[in-house]
């Protein structure tokens, strides 16, 4: 019996040698704390867009030829369209579990984006981007700022009419980029908007292929970096500190949790696929460049930008008769560039503003950067405000509060809400300190009583 | 600033108009050539004896109690709010030549009276009778020339030609889906309460903000097959499940953070926390 198990794996390590290194895999620890599976969930929603888009791909047309629609659904028939939107709706409406791959891909993508926003959180509130990590960080960063482009290709491949909706807005922005924006467009488009038949293709080899490749690479080179400085962790007691690190192995800790998680994302994505309807495109109908529809929205994650669009007062830069930098580049160039520029830039922002240049295995609490805490605060309050702007539109449906009422009072509240937030929990990561420290004293107390009623005890004194 | 729309089954009186109204009312009598008239509880003046049919006489009583603050005697119009008796100052376009089909419209779906002239027209509880919107309607449409209440027959529409041009014609303000939503200046509101004649109404008067379409723009039979779209809005194909309300990415965006939560919930099941 044993040499069906030994010999296999004999012949294996004898042609490989991987023995070592899968030992050393094996007993690779993780550090116990549930904050450090977040980017798990995200690396499983990856695995579930992988495996569902690939079945996708297997029925997609990426081509925006005319064509005219026969197929079952009443309201779109002798309707003239384009291969790429038929496809997608004859996936949705005729091909066998077409309907729940696709919701399941499209529901995966948004709690892949949402995944990566909080496991950013968690990286960002206890400190875990400091020296020797800060490449894992800004490799992070650079897969969140990726992804989002991926989405935003596979929203707008559909040809449906949001994604042309969107993609008049995307090129709208890239025009508006000083001096090249231009040339930019017709390079990247192949024509004016709405493009010519090779954009498609475009759009189409970067979201299933090329993109899907530079992220699959991306998430290999984070991990890497991840197992070559090991995990950080928490101090939870003596047994944690910058040099010794206290967890469970792969095997058999870490490895069957993980597996669980990828079971529950994975159910818990098609679940959503089967149950809830996502972008029913059958509903919006196809794009045609004079068509629109009220509320048309970008997925949530590109919701910050058609905010900062909204928000940014009109003016653009003239210089003569020659517009230098038209408005929507503000909105949607430099606000996220910015965002990208300050979240990458923090690490060395902080370094230099505390002189601290140490290593940092240990985790902070984020009481214990109070200044950190309270700026990750504000700067999320900041972004997420703009992002609730971006739906003033339904705020307005819901509330009543006219538009133009919003626009001003977002446009306040856009600075002050963040300085009020970065005051109260800087104070509030003060307090919390400073409750821990008389917890500590009154601990200290306690075990110094017990000592003296011991000693009592043991000369056999009278005991109060 | 508007409201959302009441359903007519609602049945609760609107305090803001009742005073005003039945100032009014007092002021008015005289006008009234000596007909008596009451205020009923939710505002309205009406003679005490109604006749059983609805007749112009009727209407004329009814609009000179309850209209002719806004649209005038006679229903000329009042170009500049003016306070007249009874405190309101109201300003309203002149009815001549409306015809039947835009006080059927208005009437019929609580559009008016309107309790501020700067409150958008809506969708709210009725408060005339069916005898006397028939009686307002002669009487508006007696005023002058004007268009009939218009017969549409939707069964005779093709429910793909209508999804067609209401995107090309109306989707950019009601939404695909007709969900209806916001554009600059009012709001606009969901279609799926409409029946055919309100909407064939609706298309040609273009109320509030709303552009009309004669017939050159939109035939009639586009206009049926309009309105077979709409009606099949109320229930449109959700095969994917929970519809979410048709609104697309912000209510799913918000489904999608939930789920994250969701799945951040169960990491905390299965790693270990500080009290641990």
């Amino acid at each position: 019996m044993s040499d069906r198990i030994a010999d296999p794996v004999r012949f294996i390590d004898e042609r490989t040698a991987a023995a070592p290194a899968i030992k050393k895999a094996l007993r690779y620890l993780f550090p116990d704390h549930w904050s450090f599976l977040l980017g798990e969930i995200a690396l499983y929603a990856f695995i579930v867009l992988i495996a569902t888009g690939t079945y996708l791909a297997l029925f997609f047309e990426p081509s925006v030829a005319k064509t005219v629609y026969h197929g079952s659904y009443a309201p779109l028939r002798g309707r003239e369209m384009s291969e790429a939107y038929k496809s997608v709706l004859e996936i949705s409406l005729t091909y066998k579990a077409g309907l729940l791959i696709r919701q399941t891909h499209h529901w995966a993508a948004d709690v892949f984006m949402a995944s990566i926003v909080l496991h950013l959180m968690r990286v960002f509130f206890t400190g875990a981007f400091r020296k020797p990590r800060e490449l894992t960080y800004l490799i992070g960063l650079l897969l969140l700022f990726t992804s989002l482009l991926e989405g935003y290709l596979g929203y707008s491949l559909v040809d449906d009419l949001l994604s042309g909706i969107g993609l008049a807005i995307g090129y709208g922005v890239l025009l508006s980029l000083p001096f090249v924006g231009g040339p930019l467009g017709i390079l990247i488009f192949g024509s004016t908007f709405p493009g010519k038949g090779v954009f498609e293709s475009r759009m189409y080899i970067a979201h299933v292929f090329l993109i899907p490749a530079l992220l699959a690479t991306l998430i290999g080179l984070h991990l890497a970096l991840v197992a070559a400085r090991h995990h950080t962790q928490f101090r939870r007691d003596r047994r944690h500190t910058q040099r010794r690190l206290v967890g469970v192995p792969m095997f058999p800790g870490q490895a069957p949790r993980s597996l669980a998680l990828l079971l529950i994302v994975a159910a818990v994505l098609f679940l959503l696929g089967g149950l809830v309807q996502i972008n029913p495109i059958w509903q919006w109908g196809p794009f045609e460049p004079w068509l629109a529809t009220n509320g048309a929205q970008p997925d949530w994650y590109l919701g910050w930008l058609i905010g900062a669009l909204r928000l940014m007062p009109s003016f653009d830069v003239v210089v003569g008769h020659y517009t230098l930098i038209p408005n929507p580049f503000w909105g949607g160039v430099a606000f996220p560039l910015l965002v990208l520029f300050v979240l990458g830039a923090f690490p060395w922002i902080e370094r230099r503003l505390t002189g601290d240049r140490s290593s940092h295995n240990l985790l902070d609490r984020p009481r214990d950067a109070p200044n950190r805490t309270a700026f990750g605060v504000a700067f999320l309050t900041w972004v997420f405000l703009v992002f609730v702007f971006g739906a003033s539109d339904r705020v307005y449906v819901l509330f009543g509060l006219s538009y133009e009422t919003l626009l001003t009072a977002f446009r306040v509240a856009i600075w002050v809400v963040p300085a009020l937030a970065f005051l109260v929990v800087r104070r509030l990561c003060l307090q919390l300190q400073h409750a821990d420290r008389i917890e500590e004293r009154r601990e200290e107390a306690e075990q110094e009583a017990e000592r003296e009623h011991a000693e009592r005890v043991r000369r056999r004194e009278p005991v109060l | 600033m508007s409201r959302p729309a009441q359903s007519p089954s609602r049945r609760r009186a609107r305090p803001l108009g009742a005073g005003r109204l039945l100032a009014m009312a007092i002021a008015l009598v005289p006008v009234g050539a000596g007909v008596a008239l009451a205020a009923s509880q939710n505002g309205i003046v009406r003679p005490t004896y109604e006749p059983p049919k609805p007749t112009v006489a009727l209407g004329e009583e009814l609009f000179n109690a309850n209209c002719a603050s806004c649209h005038g005697i006679g229903g000329t119009g009042i170009e500049h709010p003016r306070a007249t008796a009874g405190d309101i100052s109201g300003a309203g376009p002149s009815l001549k030549g409306v015809g039947a089909m835009a006080a059927d419209f208005y009437l019929r779906n609580g559009f008016m009276p309107l309790e501020n002239i700067h409150t958008q027209p809506g969708r709210r509880r009725v408060l005339f009778t069916r005898k006397e919107i028939a009686a307002l309607t002669a009487y508006v449409a007696a005023l002058g020339n004007g268009p009939g209440v218009p017969h549409p027959q939707p069964g005779g529409g093709d429910i793909s030609e209508g999804f067609k041009a209401f995107t090309e014609d109306c989707a950019g303000c009601h939404q695909s889906v007709a969900r209806g939503g916001y554009v600059t200046g009012a709001r606009v509101p969901p279609l799926q309460k409409l029946g055919p004649t309100e909407i064939a109404e609706a298309v040609r008067i273009g109320p509030y903000l709303m552009p009309r379409f004669t017939s050159h723009q939109i035939s009639d039979p586009q206009l049926n097959s309009i309105i077979r779209y709409v009606q099949w809005t109320n229930r449109p194909d959700n095969r994917g499940g929970w519809s979410i309300g048709n609104l697309g990415p912000i209510p799913e965006g918000l489904i999608a953070w939930l789920a994250a939560i969701v799945l951040g919930a169960l990491c905390l099941a299965l790693g270990k926390r500080f009290s641990a």
